[in-house]
Order: structure tokens, then C-alpha cells, then sequence
């Protein structure tokens, strides 16, 4: 029997992840130990403490191209890219989640055991202070994501897809108000969630089996030895391909990618919306993060198979969500349905296996990343005594009574639409471009049609807030507080700058779109 | 003076394009944009305590505007190269894309910026006055600002990614104002008509440019100028219908022309500046700008020619049959575009030609829409022209400058119409073979039901018995403020189109590709001949429309032939629009939305509420089930698994 070896562990490298996990145990004890009245402040500002030491971790390993812990994680550009978009999209929502003057006690609820629709939830519904669980739950899903876009082999990538998943079903289902639609938004998520994990899981089993068998190498799930497998292993293709569309849907289910998508617009509309907000910046990037290191590093050799699949999957993923997004009433489902297209369009950048390609499709995660916190985070400020008003013939008029936030959301909606100067135009522009030099005009053609058609809902949003008399159940917006007014101020300066001079974020992205193998 | 403009015209032989860097004063050329977007900025957040001031603010934007557009137009005339670029930075620029943020300031663009800030500005005093009772005046001006600032970029832009943020931009600021009177369900519709036939010609454009990128891997016009030889001839055929379809849809050219007349629901500046004067002629510049991709292929400058030629007769002929005096005007402007078009598409000297009617058409158009909103102001916004009659007498004013108009858009020696549009019709006679007989003859025919549809529109405007609904008493003519640029358009009206035509083609030939001429063709006809032949259709139109409209016309619809009706309905353009494009893609959305509602076993559902009834049954239809949403994701797993395996198995590759 050999001696057990350790592997060598780069505690540098793995700071970023090891930090956001402290973070959420420590949360644990918080909860334990820390008095009620202080808690709140306690967890937040340790979760805000945890995330800003992890961003300038991963600034100060921004040098790093290694693989580590046994092959299992792999710190290299678009990790650490990856990485910061997570931690600085996540850093935006919590400031939505801590935010408690917006709403009085918070937008989560105080006990989320009591019955929904009793008299003692009505009672807690006024004001109590909520729950503080939601900061290591957040905090641990995090931690996730970071090891979800860093993973280097397909099982350390699933107990990170796990580790991420598991903390936001729990959060969908904590809303203050609308708790059964809440609760039922988390309910169907978890299960559907759990569905799309067994696929994956199913997928990788296949292709372990058709690692096995390489002349000189062990099977196994590593990147490295399944992009050798790809061209070298004397296994059935079948393995291979079967496997690789299971992976794949797994990954389009976080991605909201149809016909993986259905779950969106329920979990979307019935989340809390900050937590809607983190779910459609950060589980978005990790996803796409996945996607791109599971079919550039892995299954490159193997492009030529599933770029046709998987590029019907993006003209699909874009119709539905922009055919779809024409027809809602709602504005979280409106959103819901946008967010559904631009994964179509993230898809496009994937399939342009170019350096450009890479580098475009991770300025495009991060840039939305920051419009749609903006987005929802207008959404929670527009409100009435029910609490959000999220309806949309109740935004009618909204312009005549908050001229500000109205101005707000329609550069927002505007640069979601992709008009020039915003961040949407340049973002489109990076993906489409590397798409196109790489032959797959297909894809362009049909991203350029359906974001005309895209338009026209976010369209008819302005005109409805700009052009409508403010009518009686026209809501107000709540003037929001020190930290929703923080989030909303980095989102719109974002969506601005990168619309105007995205060139610093493109050389960064750039410089980063290189994986190690 | 034809022969005169195609010697000097002759004299510039074409080259490599080569831009002069802008520095002193034309290094802040910018600020012809900055300025109008900052007033608009003001004005849009400032809100309501800007109410009192802010369309002055808007006014003295664009009049500041005009001064320096004016003075770089004079620092321009004196450069040895008069195509100057200014790079402000990069925009985009990533691995082998680059896309600059610059400027590009040369007489074509110089002309342009004196029609959008002069004419802008004078419509923007009228709009003081007109829309004075209005609760929304700041906004209007907010929007109107923000329309100068994108069409300036739009003209100003060095590459065409600069070009296509203008276009957006005028394309938003339209939209916005033909919704302006959103209590209007018509205005509403109206807006959103617009908005999706801009979108299709929008989507052109957009491809258009990604072609650009894959082939020559560059947007910026002198690369891509210098460029277009190398690139195959098909690759010019796509590239330039592309470019075509997004010009067709900003000037509301077959097949895209159905939601220029129904924009003419927003505020009656609104329709002189944006939909008159400047953004539908954006088709034009776009054209005369890529001058060197459209005159590298036959088959697409005939296309143009044919798209001018069918738009400016569907012009006249519903123009003929309608009886609001803004779509009247409405459907005059389409059908002039489309002698644009026709300039363009002839190339060579006609691309001078056509920018020159351009620039007359601004001014006279300008005129007539301002006109025909004093009309209307003293009508108590009536606008059935044949409630109107007579108002000659009441309205001293409005009534000698639309004449001046309506002198000048039927081409009436001496005033402007007749040297802007009488040359282009020698240009399409100049053509070889019996193209040249097709075009100079629909261009002729244009010409003389030109005449007769604005005159009609004269005479019963305002001469002829009163007409007039019971509630008028004594129309008034209207204040200083609108009277005023109605006179200043007027003069512009009389004297621009012999001042144009003489300088503005010599002016061209510093931008590329516009003083090229491919070699001099004699028309088909003498050219006295061609000259009396206009002037005698031009006068046998206005004839019969006096004859048949001295003496008022009924006040209800009568009926009609066949063609009257056919041009009533737009010449059934609309209902074919609704039975191709419209009813598919409604039926399209359901098919997706029963889809996703229903899910797959939806069927099921669907089986058990008929049996059970009831309308709860129904509405849970409505929330998404677990059940059908795994069955959604189980049926898109298989068929993802099996197009793999098909792949793999070679099914599809």
C-alpha cells in the first residue's frame, strides 16, 4: 500500500473562496451567539468585510495562472475574472438585501416558519426586523459560485453547483410579503433544481466511463485528461456525446436557457427581489463561467459537434425570451424573460471559441450584471402599501411622479435594449463580433433580429412611465436608503461607463481570456 | 447649369480617402452635439421647475448650435483637405476590432449641420408659440433637443458604428414624440407603427454593419471606402441592400413607407423637423455617404433607382386622394424622398443633385408643415381639407408663405423646387437604354401629379367657398413667433434652390466620391426639351387641380373609382403589410405563449377543465405547474441528448 501524499494546497490562490466560506460559518455562530437587536449590523457588515477582503484577494492573485489542491481548482484569467464579477455583483446585492428602510424591517421575512397568511404573519409583515439568516446563506453561496467558475474537474464542480444552489432555494423562499408565491417560487425551484443536478451528475458518470481505457492514463473527470479522452479515448462516442448533453443541461438549467428555462419567470417574480437581483447577476456569471471552462477547456476538440446543438439552443433561448417578454404584465417576469434572452446571447459568445470571444462574453456577464441589479433595484423602491407594486399598468404615469427614478430605469431598460452609449450596445457588440469572425453568422443574424424585438417590450415601459397620466393607484417610489441608493448609484455609473468607454473592462477581459489546462 | 455642375464635377478625380486630423477651432466640433444633449439633459432632470424657462433654453441650444455650425462651415472652406476627422477615443477595441469614438466634419456633413440647426432652429421658435398651451412644453423641448443632439452624431460620425448610435437616437426621440399625445390612441398606434417598421430597416442596418466587421474588419469610412474593391461582388449586392432596407426605413421607402404618414399624429413641429426636414432624409445621407459601395455595383444602384422611382409615383398617387392636409403633406414627402432616392441611385453627379433637393425640400416642406400647423391653429385644429376654404382672406400670412411652398414643391420657374428637382429628372434620362425612358418618365409623370396634388391641396386650403365646421366663427391668423419663420422658410422657399444648385455641387466634390463622375451621358432627349416638358406637366397638374377644385369639392367622402379607392387605402400596402407580417407574428406569440403556459401537458389540463368546468379549473391553468415545467425540461433533454447523437452519428453535420 503507497503512502498517503497530500496534495499541495496554494492557501494564496484559494483565499478568495476560503474567505467567503469563513464568512458563513462565522455567520452561523453570529446567529448563535450575537443578541437579536445587533445582529443585522453584526452580519452584515462581516458578510461586507468578507466579500471586500476577497476582492482584493483576487486582485492581489491577479497574476496567478496555477492549478492547485490536487488538480481539483484552477486559478487563471477567467477564474479571476469570473471571481470579481461574483464577489463585486454580490457586493451590490447584499447592499439591496441589508437595505431595511426601503421596506420597515427589510424585504426578508422575520420567522419563516410561521404559517403563511396567519394573523401572526400578518403581525411580522409590519415591521419586525428580519431574518439574518440570509447573510450566511448568501455568504455560502458565494463561496459556491467562487468554486463553481474555478473548478477544474466535473465533480468539484458539482459539489460547488450544490453548495450555491442549496443556500438560494432557501433565500427564494423568505420574502416578507407574498409569501406563498414565494414559498412556491422556492418550492418548484428546489425541485427542479434537483432534477437538472441528477442530469449533470447522470453526465458525468458517462464521461468518467469514457475517460477509461486511454493508453497511459487513469480514468477520471479532470479537464485535462477528459480533453484528452475527447480526441484519444477508445471508448463509444456515444458516452462522450450523451454525456456531454447532460452536462450541458445542467448548466443551461442555471443558465435559464431554453427549453431550461421554465423555471425562471416563477422564481424570478416570486423570490425577494434582491435575492431575484443576485440570482440574475451572480448565478448568471457562474453559470456562464461553467459553461465556458466546461466547453473551452474540456470539450474543445470536440466544437465542431455541439456548436450546431448548442447554437439552436441559443436562437431558441433567444426567441422565447424575447417573444415571451412582449406578452408579460409584470415587471419581475418582464425582466424574468429578458434575462432569459440575454442568455441567448451569452450562448453566442460561447460558441465563438476565440480569444475575443471569451473576452467578450465575460465583459457582456459582468456589464449585465450590473444593469440588472439596477433594474431590480428600482424595482424595490416602487411601492405601495402592499408592499412592491410590481404590476405594470401600475407604473403607468410613474415619470409625472418620480421624474428621477422613472430617468433611472429608462437608461436602464434603454441600455437592456441596446441602444448605443450604454453598456447593452457594447456588450452585444462583443459577443456578436467574435461570433461572426468565427462563422457563425446564423447566430447573429437571429441575436440582431430577436434584440429588435426585445426592444419593444422595454419600450413600451418608457412610454407607459413617460406618457400615461399618473393614475390613483399610481404607486410612489420610496426614497431609498443610504444602501440601496449605493447599489443603484454603482449600477447606473456602470451601465454608463462601459457604454461609453468599455475599452479599460475590454483590455482587462482580454488579458484574462486564457484558461490553464 | 447641369452641364456647368458635371464639368467642375468631372474635374476631381477619385483617390484613396485620406482624412485631415481637426485641430484649432474644428477641434471642438463636438460641441454641435454636447450642446443639444446638454440642454436636453437639463431639461429632462430639472423637471418641473424648468417649466417657466426651458424652452428657451431649448430654442438658444440649437440656435448656439447653428452659430458654430456656421463658423466651422467658414473655417472649413479655407483647408486644403476639407475632410477633417476627429478622433475623440477609442471606442471598442479589442484584439482585431476598433471602433473609434471621432468626428468627421466635411462639406457633406457641413451642409447637413446648417439644415438641422437652421431649419431645427426656426421650427424651434415656432414650437415657443405652438405649443404654448401645452402642460408638457419642457418635455417637448427635452425631446426635441435630444432629436438635434443623435441627428447631429448621425451626421457628424466617422464610422458607421457612430452613425448607427444616431440613428438609434433619432429613431428614440421620434418614437417618443409621435407618442407625444399619448391620450391619442392613434398617436399611439402611430408610434408603435413607427417604431417596428424602424426596427426591420434598423435590423438591416445593424447586419449590414456586422458584414462590414467580418469582411473588411472595420466600420470606420475610409477603411471601408479604401476596402470595397477588394471585396466580391455578391458581398456589395448584400452589403448594400442591407444598407438600403435601414435607409428605406428611415425614410419611408417601399416597402417600409406605411408609418411615415401615420407618424404625422405627433405635435405639427414635430412632423416639419423630424419627419419632413431632416430624420427621414437620413436614408439619403446614408446613401451618399457610402457613395463608394453603391457605385460599385450596377445591380444595386438599379434597385435604388427602381425603390425612388415606384415610392415618389405610390407618393403621388395617395397623396392625390387624401384629404388631411398633414398626410397630404405627409405622403408629398415620401414621394420627394423618393426623387432623392432616385438622385442617389443614378450616382455620379446625380448624388449632388439629390443632396441639393434635399436641402431645398427641408426649407419648403419645413415651410408647408408650419403652415399647415397655423392653419390649423386658427381652425380649431381641423385638418380635412375639405373643411377648409377660403382663408386667404384671414390669414394673410400663412397664406403667401405656403404659396411660396407650394411654388417651390411643384417646381415652378423660378423658385427653388424647379433647380433642385428639374435635374434630376434630365439625370434619370441620362441613363443608357431604355432604363433611361422608364425612369425619366415616371420621374416626369411625378413631376406633373406632383403639381396637381398640391394644388389641390392650395386651392382648397385657402381659396374656393368656406367649408368651415359650425364652431368657427373668424379664424385668426396666428402670433409673431410662428409668423415669423414661416417667413424666414418662405424666403428660403424662393431663393435657396438657385443658391444651392449653383454652389452646393462644387461645395460636394471635396467629400469623396461625391464629385466622381463616371463618364457623361446625354439624355435621350435634348435637354431644352426635357426643361419644357417638366414645365409643361408641372403646369398641365396645377391646371386641372384648379379647374376641378376652384369651386370647393364636397365636404363628406364621395364615391370613387377603383384607383381613388385603391389610393384612399394606401394602395392596399397596409392590408398587405397586416396579412404577411402582422397576423404570423400574432400567431406566432399565442403559439409561444400557449406553449410556455400550458406547458406539455397542457393538453391534459386542458381535457380536464372541459369535463370539470368551472373558471378556477381555468385559471390554474394559468400558474405553472412542477409537473409540466419537468416534462418541459424532460422533453428538451431528450432532444438535446438525441440532436447529439445525431450529430455524432453525422445526421447533421
Amino acid at each position: 500500500m503507497s503512502e498517503l501524499r497530500l496534495p499541495s494546497i496554494d492557501y494564496a490562490a484559494l483565499a478568495p473562496i476560503l474567505i467567503m466560506l469563513g464568512a458563513a460559518l462565522l455567520g452561523v455562530l453570529v446567529e448563535a451567539f450575537v443578541p437579536r437587536r445587533l445582529r443585522n449590523a453584526v452580519q452584515l457588515g462581516l458578510a461586507l468585510v468578507a466579500m471586500l477582503a476577497a476582492i482584493v484577494m483576487v486582485i492581489l492573485n491577479a497574476d496567478d495562472r496555477l492549478i492547485t489542491i490536487g488538480g481539483a481548482i484552477a486559478i487563471d484569467g477567467p477564474t479571476l475574472f469570473l471571481q470579481g464579477a461574483i464577489l463585486v455583483l454580490a457586493v451590490m446585492a447584499l447592499l439591496l438585501v441589508g437595505d431595511r428602510t426601503v421596506e420597515r424591517g427589510g424585504a426578508f421575512v422575520a420567522h419563516a416558519a410561521v404559517t403563511a397568511e396567519s394573523a401572526e404573519d400578518r403581525r411580522q409583515a409590519e415591521g419586525v426586523g428580519g431574518a439574518t439568516e440570509v447573510y450566511p446563506l448568501m455568504s455560502f453561496a458565494i463561496g459556491g459560485m467562487l468554486i463553481f467558475v474555478a473548478a477544474n474537474d466535473l465533480l468539484t464542480m458539482f459539489v460547488a453547483l450544490e453548495v450555491f444552489s442549496l443556500p438560494l432555494y432557501l433565500l427564494c423562499a423568505l420574502a416578507r410579503r407574498r409569501r406563498l408565491l414565494s414559498q412556491e417560487a422556492a418550492l418548484k425551484y428546489f425541485m427542479l433544481g434537483a432534477y437538472a443536478s441528477a442530469f449533470f451528475l447522470f453526465g458525468v458518470a458517462l464521461i468518467y466511463g469514457f475517460t477509461s481505457g486511454i493508453p497511459g492514463r487513469t480514468a477520471g473527470v479532470d479537464f485535462a485528461t477528459v480533453h484528452a479522452a475527447v480526441t484519444e479515448s477508445p471508448s463509444s462516442p456515444v458516452l462522450l456525446f450523451a454525456g456531454m448533453a447532460l452536462l450541458a443541461i445542467g448548466l443551461l438549467f442555471k443558465a435559464a436557457a431554453a427549453p431550461f428555462h421554465v423555471w425562471t419567470p416563477d422564481v424570478y417574480q416570486g423570490a425577494p427581489t434582491p435575492i431575484t437581483g443576485f440570482m440574475a447577476a451572480c448565478t448568471k456569471v457562474a453559470a456562464f463561467g461553467a459553461l465556458l471552462r466546461v466547453f473551452h477547456v474540456a470539450f474543445a476538440g470536440a466544437s465542431w459537434d455541439f456548436t450546431p446543438v448548442l447554437g439552436a439552443i441559443a436562437v431558441l433561448t433567444m426567441l422565447v425570451g424575447a417573444v415571451l417578454a412582449v406578452t408579460q404584465t409584470d415587471i419581475k417576469r418582464l425582466l424574468a424573460y429578458s434575462s432569459i434572452a440575454n442568455a441567448g446571447y451569452l450562448l453566442v459568445g460561447v460558441l465563438a471559441p476565440s480569444r475575443e470571444g471569451l473576452s467578450g462574453t465575460m465583459f457582456y456577464l459582468a456589464a449585465y450584471g450590473f444593469s440588472v441589479l439596477a433594474a431590480f433595484a428600482v424595482v424595490t423602491l416602487v411601492r405601495d402599501a402592499d408592499g412592491e407594486a410590481t404590476h405594470l399598468s401600475r407604473w403607468a404615469g410613474l415619470g409625472r411622479r418620480s421624474p428621477f427614478f422613472a430617468a433611472i430605469f429608462t437608461f436602464i431598460l434603454l441600455a437592456f435594449a441596446g441602444i448605443p452609449l450604454t453598456s447593452g450596445f457594447t456588450s452585444k457588440f462583443a459577443v456578436f463580433g467574435p461570433a461572426l469572425e468565427a462563422n457563425q453568422a446564423w447566430l447573429v443574424i437571429a441575436g440582431v433580429l430577436t434584440s429588435m424585438v426585445l426592444a419593444f417590450p422595454y419600450l413600451r415601459v418608457v412610454v407607459m412611465m413617460w406618457l400615461s397620466e399618473p393614475g390613483e393607484s399610481t404607486p410612489t417610489v420610496t426614497v431609498p436608503g443610504a444602501l440601496t441608493s449605493a447599489a443603484l448609484v454603482i449600477g447606473v455609473l456602470a451601465t454608463l461607463v462601459l457604454g461609453v468607454v468599455p475599452g479599460p473592462l475590454l483590455d482587462l477581459t482580454t488579458g484574462a481570456a486564457e484558461f490553464v489546462r | 447649369m447641369v452641364e456647368q455642375i458635371l464639368t467642375i464635377a468631372q474635374s476631381e478625380p477619385a483617390e484613396a480617402v485620406t482624412f485631415a486630423t481637426a485641430d484649432g477651432m474644428l477641434g471642438s466640433v463636438w460641441l454641435l452635439v454636447a450642446i443639444p444633449l446638454v440642454s436636453a439633459a437639463i431639461l429632462l432632470l430639472l423637471g418641473k421647475r424648468a417649466d417657466r424657462w426651458g424652452h428657451w433654453l431649448g430654442v438658444g441650444a440649437i440656435g448656439a448650435a447653428f452659430v458654430l455650425g456656421l463658423t466651422y462651415f467658414f473655417q472649413l472652406r479655407g483647408l486644403e483637405n476639407k475632410q477633417v476627422e476627429l478622433s475623440l477615443w477609442d471606442f471598442i477595441a479589442v484584439g482585431g476590432l476598433r471602433v473609434d469614438f471621432g468626428l468627421l466634419f466635411d462639406p457633406l456633413a457641413a451642409v447637413f449641420v446648417l439644415l438641422i440647426t437652421g431649419v431645427g432652429f426656426l421650427i424651434h421658435l415656432y414650437a415657443v408659440e405652438y405649443m404654448a398651451h401645452d402642460a408638457g412644453r419642457r418635455l417637448f423641448f427635452a425631446y426635441f433637443n435630444l432629436f438635434v443632439a443623435a441627428m447631429l452624431l448621425l451626421v457628424l460620425g466617422n464610422n458607421y458604428v457612430m452613425l448607427y448610435f444616431g440613428w438609434e437616437g433619432v429613431g428614440l426621440a421620434s418614437y417618443l414624440l409621435i407618442s407625444f399625445w399619448y391620450g391619442r390612441p392613434s398617436a399611439a398606434t402611430a408610434g408603435k407603427k413607427a417604431f417596428l417598421m424602424n426596427r426591420v430597416g434598423d435590423a438591416g442596418l445593424a447586419i449590414g454593419i456586422f458584414i462590414m466587421f467580418a469582411m473588411l474588419g472595420t466600420t470606420q469610412y475610409d477603411e471601408v471606402f479604401n476596402g470595397v474593391g477588394s471585396l466580391t461582388s455578391t458581398t456589395v449586392l448584400v452589403l448594400g441592400l442591407l444598407l438600403l432596407l435601414g435607409a428605406a426605413g428611415k425614410s419611408g421607402q417601399f416597402p417600409l413607407q406605411a408609418w411615415l404618414p401615420d407618424a404625422m399624429e405627433g405635435p405639427t413641429p414635430v412632423s416639419a423637423l423630424i419627419h419632413a426636414a431632416t430624420m427621414v432624409t437620413a436614408g439619403v445621407y446614408l446613401i451618399a455617404r457610402s457613395n463608394a459601395i453603391f457605385s460599385a455595383n450596377e445591380t444595386l444602384q438599379l434597385v435604388v433607382v427602381s425603390v425612388g422611382a415606384l415610392t415618389l409615383l405610390m407618393g403621388c398617387i395617395i397623396g392625390a386622394a387624401k384629404d388631411d392636409i398633414k398626410r397630404v403633406l405627409a405622403w408629398s414627402t415620401v414621394s420627394q424622398i423618393g426623387y432623392m432616392f432616385l438622385g442617389v441611385g443614378l450616382g455620379g453627379a446625380a448624388y449632388a443633385l439629390a443632396i441639393v433637393h434635399l436641402l431645398a425640400h427641408g426649407f419648403f416642406k419645413a415651410n408647408m408643415f408650419l403652415g399647415a400647423g397655423s392653419v390649423m391653429h386658427g381652425m380649431n385644429d381641423q385638418v380635412d381639407i375639405r373643411r377648409f376654404g377660403g382663408l386667404s382672406k384671414y390669414m394673410k400670412v400663412t397664406w403667401l408663405t405656403f404659396m411660396m411652398g407650394w411654388l417651390a414643391i411643384i417646381g415652378m420657374f423660378p423658385f427653388s423646387g424647379y433647380f433642385s428637382k428639374e435635374p434630376i429628372i434630365v439625370a434619370a434620362f441620362e441613363r443608357e437604354g431604355w432604363t433611361a425612358w422608364l425612369f425619366g418618365m415616371a420621374a416626369l409623370l411625378g413631376a406633373g401629379l406632383t403639381a396637381f396634388y398640391m394644388t389641390r391641396l392650395f386651392v382648397l386650403t385657402f381659396h374656393g367657398p368656406k367649408r368651415w365646421t359650425e364652431d368657427i366663427e373668424h379664424p385668426h391668423e396666428s402670433p409673431k413667433l410662428m409668423t415669423i419663420p414661416l417667413i424666414l422658410l418662405a424666403i428660403g422657399s424662393v431663393g435657396a434652390g438657385f443658391l444651392l444648385a449653383t454652389s452646393v455641387p462644387d461645395w460636394l466634390t471635396a467629400t469623396n466620391g461625391l464629385g466622381a463622375e463616371s463618364g457623361e451621358h446625354a439624355p435621350v432627349l435634348a435637354h431644352w426639351l426635357l426643361t419644357a416638358l417638366s414645365l409643361l406637366v408641372t403646369v398641365l397638374g396645377a391646371g386641372l387641380a384648379w379647374f376641378l377644385f376652384r369651386g370647393g369639392t364636397a365636404t363628406e367622402p364621395q364615391p370613387a373609382g377603383v384607383v381613388v379607392t385603391a389610393a384612399r387605402r394606401n394602395l392596399y400596402t397596409d392590408a398587405f403589410n397586416e396579412a404577411v407580417f402582422e397576423k404570423p407574428g400574432i400567431f406566432l406569440t399565442r403559439a409561444l405563449v400557449f406553449l410556455d403556459n400550458r406547458g406539455v401537458d397542457g393538453l391534459v389540463n386542458g381535457l380536464a377543465a372541459a369535463v370539470g368546468g368551472g373558471s378556477g379549473r381555468l385559471r390554474r391553468l394559468q400558474t405553472g405547474f412542477v409537473r409540466s415545467y419537468a416534462t418541459s425540461i424532460l422533453t428538451g433533454a431528450l432532444l438535446v441528448v438525441a440532436a447529439f447523437l445525431a450529430v455524432q452519428a453525422g445526421w447533421l453535420a
